[in-house]
């Protein structure tokens, strides 16, 4: 039975549990109100961390250093490899080292205008106020920021904003925040305060009278399923962009850990914010496995342009500057080129369905550097994107010097994830959500360098702080994995491996992947419309049948078997994709990433419609596949910032 | 562009403890636009459609970054491309009818895992010993209260760019690691922020290095010369002067 919107059963409503007071006192508030586990009980704790991305392996470090017995659980072969190292523009902190008007609460009021006025706005003004202490940290673990002659720290601009508070180092930002974090980790590790488990899968969570007690994980190597006992659970497990096949995610970046605590009974909140990044490469062919992403950094020297003609196919630089539409620069002159993502990416979908897009398919748009080089030179060109200009061409084999780069949006991150509270505790007793696996501070569109701020803000300075109170104020008997929960648990997941290997069919796993990817592309990608998303929700219910008749899944479960692995996420993917179009069906309006055809402003914009949707939309697994999911709402409400029409002209 | 018709030869190996060996594949009609993983990829779904397992290569990111991916093609890890990692390897620099060996990274201190899986963690625990700068939490001055000359943050991140692949190890005729630790300890060399533990962290991480089976450098350079991030040999001269200077003192 396919999920309908008439069938959508609401239940009680959300607390998010918030501070009092003035916002710029709520997290100080707060903070004052936690209770504190004294340093000689903190080692009597276990917490079970997985992942070991910017969230998760600061996170480890941080309560590491503060005395707790910390496993830290990681999917690749080693914590330094976690997708967080991809991220390549930036981070954002309002310091104010420019000069240039910045401040706490301006990168507060970006960042809410920025997600569409779907955040809270505590949690994203604690962010803005955490973000001076994150460069401070980072600076003192060595991270290797650019900096200027004079010895200070260098910024640039992104997307949505007016002013230059973005910090880097070269393009490979979140690889220097990571390998920060990792070595914190690391150092932790031989300290005897952190023990590492890498190549391992979170399968299941596991509750013990109502609380987070433990996980169920499987060996990738060993194919053993194992199970760990904590008193509390840490989900930093990243987004669910690869649900899209394409996406810029890393290959092994999944849904299941968040997606198998969702079936215990965690919320997931606004699963349809699903952010597509204006600048990737686009795709090359039927094989292609990922997009690769060029940095919006390339948006502060890059004018986006296409043809004016339909179908113009003469050489880009033999396109005479009066016959280019830049179209950005026309319609939103004030942020030009450095409009948010979403609009950027609605833009360049736009202009490619009116049949100027460029490139073998049609759907590209060009990123000219021609007139940033005239002004400035090649070497400044050079010393800022080098190496995102080495990636491109690596990849295309065009020189993007001389010729202009061709790009198109694509998956890359996601604004939805597990509700949690401003704690970052979920409705589950003593699981914690941080990074992008949660839902909690990007609204319907999150800003560029803004990601890797988040992750270290959750793990760095938010659950040092509400996890010892957690602790402080619930009894935790001692349990083991002999437990009947750990013992039913490991014997589902290992009948679902058997069913897996048993049903070889015709159909591979990457098929039915593609297929999917390809469905939630259409309709539940840059603009969705009713009947699409109905269409969806009847046709994954088939894909799922289909997928237990035909898929073939080879090899066996006791050794490293990657096509078990994807087959696995491949089931998770198909459930999840159902409820992401169920939300963006409910949702009756557009805002941010959600783009409903059905409602946009004349000029094509995002049309919100605050008085029905001024909420976060968490949905409760219902105890079966085929029941609609149960709708929590959490209302938002807006004392600082007053939501408009997002305006960037 | 014509699509190519390749011969793989591919190292099969069941686990660390069984013997591995070569089997001999044929792929058609590979775009030469494709990724070299997107060409395995392609292998992989022929094998798993004639009922046959697929060649394990461990890989994640595919943009270049994580690290994760290995091989040694056609005797050189990551490739012939200078400064590329395997993932970032186009079929557009192979002929038509072109035979290719893949194997994995060879080292003691890297076992076969499975087929062209290897195991790295001797490098986590390489920089469990120093690879950091032992700063807790919450106990920073603000960024810019210590300035730092451009010149010497440029180096550091030159250091930095080390994405722990291995490939150096694999490339060296001594499977040492000594560009993967040097590149660490240059890195906080540089910087004033590494200046307090510059002597414990060379003689802690060198010791690990010696402990995880790796061999020692004599100056073959191969290591340089197969790193895709171009990570510079000057930085062993650099590590060493570090720790015979922490040795003596």
């Amino acid at each position: 039975m396919a999920f309908s919107v008439d069938k959508i059963k609401e239940a009680q409503t959300l607390d998010g549990r918030l501070p009092d007071g003035p916002i710029e006192q709520k997290w100080d508030r707060r903070k004052n109100e936690l209770k504190v586990v004294s340093p000689a009980n903190k080692r009597k704790y276990t917490i079970l961390v997985v992942g070991t991305g910017l969230a998760g392996a600061s996170a480890a470090a941080a309560l590491g250093e503060l005395g707790y017995n910390v496993k830290s659980f990681c999917i690749q072969d080693s914590p330094r490899r976690a997708h967080s190292i991809a991220a390549q523009g930036g981070i954002n902190a309002a310091k104010n080292y420019q000069n240039d008007n910045d401040s706490i609460f301006r990168l507060f009021y970006d960042t809410i205008k920025g997600g569409d006025f779907r955040a809270r706005e505590p949690n994203v003004y604690r962010l803005a106020q955490l973000s001076l202490d994150i460069i401070d940290h980072a600076v003192a673990q060595g991270v290797p920021f650019a900096r200027e002659y004079g010895g200070l720290l260098a910024n640039r601009s992104f997307g949505g904003v007016l002013v230059s508070r973005t910090f880097y180092a070269r393009g490979q930002t979140g690889q220097q925040l990571l390998l920060g974090a990792y070595g914190a980790l690391m150092r932790q590790v031989d300290l005897g305060q952190v023990e590492i488990f890498p190549r391992r899968e979170m399968l299941d969570l596991i509750l013990i009278d109502g609380k987070a007690r433990g996980i169920v994980v499987r060996n990738l190597v060993t194919g053993a399923i194992e199970s760990y006992v904590g008193d509390a659970v840490i989900l930093a497990t990243g987004g669910y962009s690869n649900v899209y096949f394409l996406s810029t995610n890393a290959k092994n970046s999944n849904a299941t850990a968040i997606w198998r605590a969702y079936k215990r009974g965690a919320y997931f909140a606004n699963p349809c914010f699903t952010q597509i990044h204006p600048t990737c490469i686009p795709q090359s062919g039927d094989y292609q496995s990922k997009l690769t992403l060029m940095s919006e950094s390339l948006r502060n020297d890059g004018r986006v342009w296409v043809p004016r003609k339909k179908g113009d196919k003469r050489h880009p630089n033999e396109i005479p500057e009066e016959e280019r539409d830049y179209y950005l620069e026309r319609k939103y002159p004030s942020y030009g080129n450095l409009v948010p993502r979403d609009v950027a990416s609605r833009n360049a979908k736009m202009v490619c369905d009116e049949g100027r897009g460029v490139g073998e398919y049609g759907r590209a748009v060009y990123l000219d550097f021609a007139d940033a080089i005239r002004r400035r030179g090649i070497d400044y060109i050079r010393d800022k994107y080098g190496n995102l200009f080495e990636m491109y061409e690596k990849i295309t084999g065009e020189n993007p010097y001389e010729v202009p780069m061709r790009i198109y949006p694509a998956p890359h991150y996601t604004m939805g994830g597990l509700w949690v509270d401003y704690n970052l505790m979920s409705n589950i007793p003593g699981l914690f959500v941080l990074g992008e696996a949660n839902f909690s501070d990007h609204g319907a569109n999150r800003l560029g360098a803004s990601a890797l701020m988040q992750g270290l803000a959750d793990g760095y300075f938010v659950i040092p702080y509400t996890l010892g109170d957690y602790l402080a104020s619930v009894d935790l008997p001692a349990v083991s994995t002999e437990e009947k929960e750990f013992k039913e648990s490991q014997k589902a997941i290992e009948e679902q491996v058997k069913r897996l290997l048993s049903v070889k069919g015709n159909k591979t796993v990457l098929e039915f992947h593609r297929e999917l990817g390809q469905l939630l592309w259409d309709e539940v990608g840059m603009s969705r419309n009713e009947k699409g998303l109905k269409m969806v929700l009847e046709r994954i219910p088939e894909m799922k049948k289909e997928f237990w008749k035909q898929v073939n899944v080879p090899g066996s479960d006791k050794d490293l078997n990657k096509s078990l692995e994807f087959a696995g996420r491949l089931i998770d993917y198909f459930e999840l994709g159902e409820l992401m179009a169920l939300d963006a069906l409910h949702r009756n309006e557009s805002c941010g990433g959600h783009f409903r055809e059905e409602y946009q402003t004349p000029e094509g914009e995002a049309l919100r419609d605050d008085e029905h949707f001024s909420y976060v939309a968490a949905w409760e697994y219902p105890g079966d596949d085929e029941t609609t999911p149960i709708l929590h709402k959490e209302p938002l409400t807006f004392e600082y910032v007053k939501p408009t029409q997002r305006s960037y002209k | 562009m014509k699509k190519l018709n390749l011969t793989l030869r591919i190292w099969r190996q069941r686990n660390a403890n069984s013997p591995g060996k070569f089997e001999t594949y044929q792929v058609r009609d590979i775009s030469p636009e494709m990724s070299f993983l997107e060409m395995l990829d392609v292998l992989n779904e022929e094998l798993t459609k004639k009922g046959e397992e697929p060649i394990e290569f461990d890989n994640d990111c595919r943009e270049g970054i994580c690290g994760m991916c290995s091989l040694v093609i056609n005797g050189i890890p990551h490739g012939k491309l200078h400064r590329t990692a395997t993932c970032q390897l186009h079929m557009r620099h192979f002929k038509d009818g072109e035979t290719i060996t893949i194997e994995p990274f060879r080292a003691k201190a890297f076992p076969v895992i499975k087929d062209l899986v290897v195991d790295r963690s001797a490098f986590d625990r390489i920089i469990a010993k120093g690879g950091y700068i032992s700063v807790n939490t919450g106990s920073a001055p603000d960024a810019n209260a210590i300035p730092v000359p451009k010149e010497a943050a440029d180096a550091a991140m030159d250091a930095a760019e080390c994405i722990g692949c291995g490939a150096c190890v694999a490339a060296c005729p001594n499977a040492s690691a000594s560009l993967f630790v040097a590149a660490k300890v240059s890195q906080y060399t540089f910087l004033p922020q590494g200046q307090p533990e510059r002597k414990r962290r060379v003689l802690r991480m060198v010791e690990q290095m010696d402990r995880e089976g790796f061999g020692n450098c004599s100056n073959h350079g191969e290591c340089e010369a197969v790193c895709p991030k171009g990570i510079s040999i000057m930085n062993i001269a650099r590590m060493r002067r570090e720790y015979i200077k922490a040795s003596f003192s």
